[in-house]
């Protein structure tokens, strides 16, 4: 979301299933350095993720990498 | 029963405040904040973006929390997504209550939440493009008020 989009170059980038590291590894590394900077936040299918060690992607998944909100 | 909605087109705040109020029988005092996009400093267009699994759901339960916490006889939330041109409403908090401060400070508490905790991403256009809007230090500071 945000900011992150426009790194990406999109909105959602289609990936193979499996552990998140691995999914990581594969994408262009100047993205993923920021998608794991240190006020991005994660979230697996809607709910919000205090450690993405040990997740593993399975076929359908959502994973969204937040940056800092800003409402109103 | 708070009104929670998320907006993805332009709405009409003097209705929405006037079709609100009128459900308010019982309340003595109604607070009423509108956000709206400025006209300054060559800001040509904003755009709000949301996270559809998360933002409503997580405005709700913000409007959950505000009732929890001040004794309401109404609250409103309707916050937009979208691109908007200056002037148009951003986002609309009203709270009803039978006395007056905890309907100041339950608009203040839910603003305060819809700024710099609320599911939402922001970013404004000028002349030189498209530039995303991280949180200021004083949304920070507004919303640490309510954790004492």
């Amino acid at each position: 979301m945000g900011r992150l989009e426009d790194a990406a170059g999109a909105a959602e980038l289609p990936v193979e299933p499996g552990p998140v590291e691995q999914v990581l590894a594969r994408l262009d590394p100047a993205l993923a350095v920021q998608l794991l900077g240190e006020k991005v936040r994660m979230a697996l299918n809607g709910r919000l993720l205090t450690d993405v060690g040990g997740i593993v992607l399975a076929q359908g998944d959502e994973l969204a990498f937040l940056p800092p909100v800003s409402g109103g | 029963m708070a009104d929670v909605r998320l907006s993805l087109d332009a709405f009409d705040p003097a209705a929405e405040i006037a079709a609100f109020n009128a459900r308010q029988q019982y309340a003595g005092g109604i607070v009423t904040f509108l956000g709206q996009v400025r006209d300054s400093g060559g800001v040509e267009a904003l755009e709000l973006q949301h996270y559809e699994p998360m933002t409503l759901p997580g405005m709700q339960e913000l409007a959950r929390v505000t009732e929890k916490r001040w004794p309401l006889e109404g609250l409103l939330i309707v916050h937009r997504s979208g691109v908007m041109m200056p002037g148009d409403a951003i986002v609309l908090v009203a709270a009803a209550a039978r006395h007056r401060r905890d309907a100041f400070a339950a608009a203040d508490f839910a603003m305060d939440h819809l700024k710099s905790e609320s599911w939402f991403w922001k970013r404004e256009k000028t002349a030189s493009g498209w530039r995303w809007i991280e949180p200021r230090p004083e949304d920070h500071e507004d919303i640490s008020r309510w954790r004492a």
